[in-house]
């Protein structure tokens, strides 16, 4: 009994030095996040040193800041539906094999996540360019007469995207599809339903939370993306980051920079604040 | 390795600068072979002929912690280059020391395009016409005319993700004299632009690509700089660079203002601007040394190649950063992403 007050006495002081082991960390986040993105926030409110809404003005009024904002959300909705699309087999197949397979597809999936954007991207361009892996090998077997375009453009911007983005929708997916019990297809079957009728009403549905999960994660991303864009679009497609690469590298314009930055992560907040009102950001990150 | 005790030693040197006669210029400009070999050519032998020490700080994006010192008033950089439009931009705010050309009798050599009051052209750089001898075995394309006219001559193009010198070819190509062209008709040339933008392939954004594009032979004909021509040609690509109406644009030498003991960093660049030494520096490295005097120096079929051989900067056209910096040519050059983007 004597031990109550001595006992919680310890754990008050344990609770000290957690805090003090977790204040370094928490300096640090503060120090290269939040100092820089605070630094940003007051940057796109200044004009010549004084407070200004002219940079987020410029956002709403300008027609081709709407434009690129508008051509960014669609490209990023392709690349999210395509990245599903293909992603889904892949994801069904992991979590109903046997574990060896189950091992080999997921260390497939995860083998370029390793390897970097830009070397992938180029490894793109050399497959679909003119002269590349894909057009020389169907104009030797002579299926097709002219190179066909599939690099510098549209085209090529999805596929390097996407390439990039399946991972992404991969993982979640696995781990919601791995947790329907297979005796649950069967009972449907047995009942008499079709595959695609147990597949629609009973497997979809179950799977939709690491569905959503993922989606949401391959859309936010690429938002962001740059650099798979402005390689293999050409030039043509034109996304946010490219437009704040723009206003920094040619204009020296660092508050319209930080306004356009600082909309892209509004907009973000804004879709996992709505996500997370239909599902919860613990079943998207945590499998508990 | 070399280098990196230099450096080392350079700064403990002006560490210890106040025991020590030796005046410390400290220089900051682009790292890399083209440092490696100007170390060699020109820094040392500098260092070693006014007795001064040059400590290099290499780096690519020079401007804003240039600007960041200038204002602090007690710049650390005594000497800097960067191109040539940096400069106009550091004239207009002030932040330059006044070069007195007395030290600087190297400086004559610079053709009066490229020196101004404030800063001197060190190397210059051209943006030409880049074709494929596969696509165009004869009667390859030779004026940007020829580049705007995709019936005569069909193919992939490419050209540069900016106004900047597409504005001048534009002009160019639509048959405006070069000595004719600034100020430029900023309408003139984005109605032409416009003419060609539905057959450019690709809108490239970096060098490194350009010298892809040309080696891979995914374009036919594009705007190019000279030394990502090369690069290209020198790996085996069936191309060509053209030289004529070829805009050259230069980087130069500068003093920050308030930097100590300027005149001794006028001496240096004196030295920089040395001749021989500028013909050993392109003899090693493919760059293109402002002092014209330096081709006397060179192996004929080298400086063919370089962009500031005589016969090269006759038939280049040097772009004006005066008026890029100035308010039509930064309305000019923001139109662009609305020309990308229609």
């Amino acid at each position: 009994m004597t031990d109550m007050p001595k006992l919680s006495a310890i754990e008050r002081t344990e609770q000290r030095s957690f805090l003090l082991l977790f204040l370094p960390a928490l300096i640090l986040v503060a120090l290269i996040i939040f100092a820089p993105l605070g630094k940003l926030v007051v940057q796109s409110f200044q004009d010549e040193g004084a407070f200004s809404l002219v940079h987020y003005k410029r956002i709403v009024t300008e027609r081709i800041y709407w434009s690129i904002f508008v051509d960014t959300l669609e490209v990023s909705l392709a690349v999210t539906a395509l990245s599903a699309l293909l992603g889904y087999p892949v994801a069904y197949a992991a979590a109903r094999a046997s574990r060896l397979w189950t091992g080999l597809i997921l260390a497939m999936v995860m083998l370029p996540f390793w390897t970097s954007v830009l070397v992938r991207t180029y490894g793109w361009l050399v497959i679909l360019q003119r002269r590349g892996i894909v057009n020389t090998t169907l104009m030797d077997l002579g299926i097709i007469s002219k190179p066909l375009e599939l690099s510098h453009n549209y085209t090529a911007v999805l596929i390097g995207m996407v390439h990039v983005m399946v991972p992404f929708i991969v993982f979640p997916l696995y781990a919601a599809l791995s947790k329907i019990p297979p005796e649950l297809a069967q009972a449907g079957n047995s009942l008499g339903g079709t595959r695609s009728y147990v597949f629609r009403r009973v497997i979809l549905p179950l799977s939709a939370p690491g569905l959503l999960a993922g989606a949401v994660l391959v859309f936010v991303l690429s938002l962001g993306f740059y650099l798979t864009p402005e390689l293999l679009g050409g030039g043509k497609t034109i996304m946010v980051s490219s437009l704040v690469e723009r206003n920094i590298e040619q204009y020296s314009r660092f508050g319209a920079a930080s306004s356009v930055a600082l909309s892209l992560l509004v907009i973000v907040l804004a879709i996992f604040w709505v996500v997370d009102r239909v599902l919860p950001v613990e079943k998207i990150i945590g499998v508990k | 390795m070399k280098l990196f005790n230099k450096i080392a030693l350079g700064t403990a040197l002006s560490l210890a600068a106040p025991a020590m006669a030796q005046d410390v210029v400290n220089y900051a400009t682009d790292g890399g072979t083209i440092l490696d070999v100007k170390q060699e050519y020109l820094i040392g032998p500098a260092e070693e002929k006014l007795g001064v020490d040059v400590v290099v700080d290499a780096m690519t994006s020079r401007f804003a912690p240039f600007k960041a010192q200038v204002l602090s008033g007690k710049p650390t950089w005594n000497l800097i280059d960067f191109s040539a439009g940096y400069g106009i931009r550091s004239q207009n705010e002030d932040l330059l020391e006044k070069l007195d050309y007395s030290l600087i009798p190297n400086a004559a050599g610079v053709p009066d395009a490229y020196k101004d009051d404030y800063t001197v052209g060190s190397t210059a750089y051209a943006t030409g016409l880049g074709y494929s001898t596969e696509a165009f075995p004869d009667n390859p394309p030779q004026t940007w005319a020829d580049f705007w006219d995709v019936e005569a001559f069909p193919g992939r193009r490419a050209m540069r993700n900016g106004p900047r010198p597409a504005l001048e070819l534009a002009l160019l190509a639509d048959g405006v004299a070069p000595e004719d062209l600034y100020p430029l008709d900023v309408e003139r040339a984005y109605d032409k632009m416009a003419e060609i933008k539905p057959h450019i392939d690709v809108w490239w954004s970096s060098g490194a690509e350009t010298t892809q594009l040309l080696y891979d032979q995914e374009v036919d004909l594009m705007q190019i700089w000279d030394g990502r021509a090369k690069n290209a040609i020198n790996e085996g690509a069936p191309a060509v660079f053209v030289w004529n109406n070829a805009i050259v644009e230069y980087a130069v030498f500068a003093i920050p203002k308030g930097s100590s003991h300027p005149e001794v960093t006028m001496k240096v660049i004196n030295e920089m601007l040395n001749p021989e030494g500028q013909a050993k520096w392109a003899s090693n490295y493919a760059t293109g040394p402002l002092n014209t005097n330096f081709a006397e120096f060179m192996d004929p079929e080298r400086l063919k190649e370089l962009p500031s051989a005589p016969e090269n900067l006759a038939i280049g056209i040097p772009l004006n950063n005066a008026w890029w910096a100035s308010e039509a040519g930064e309305e000019a050059e923001r139109r662009w992403l609305e020309f990308m983007q229609q």
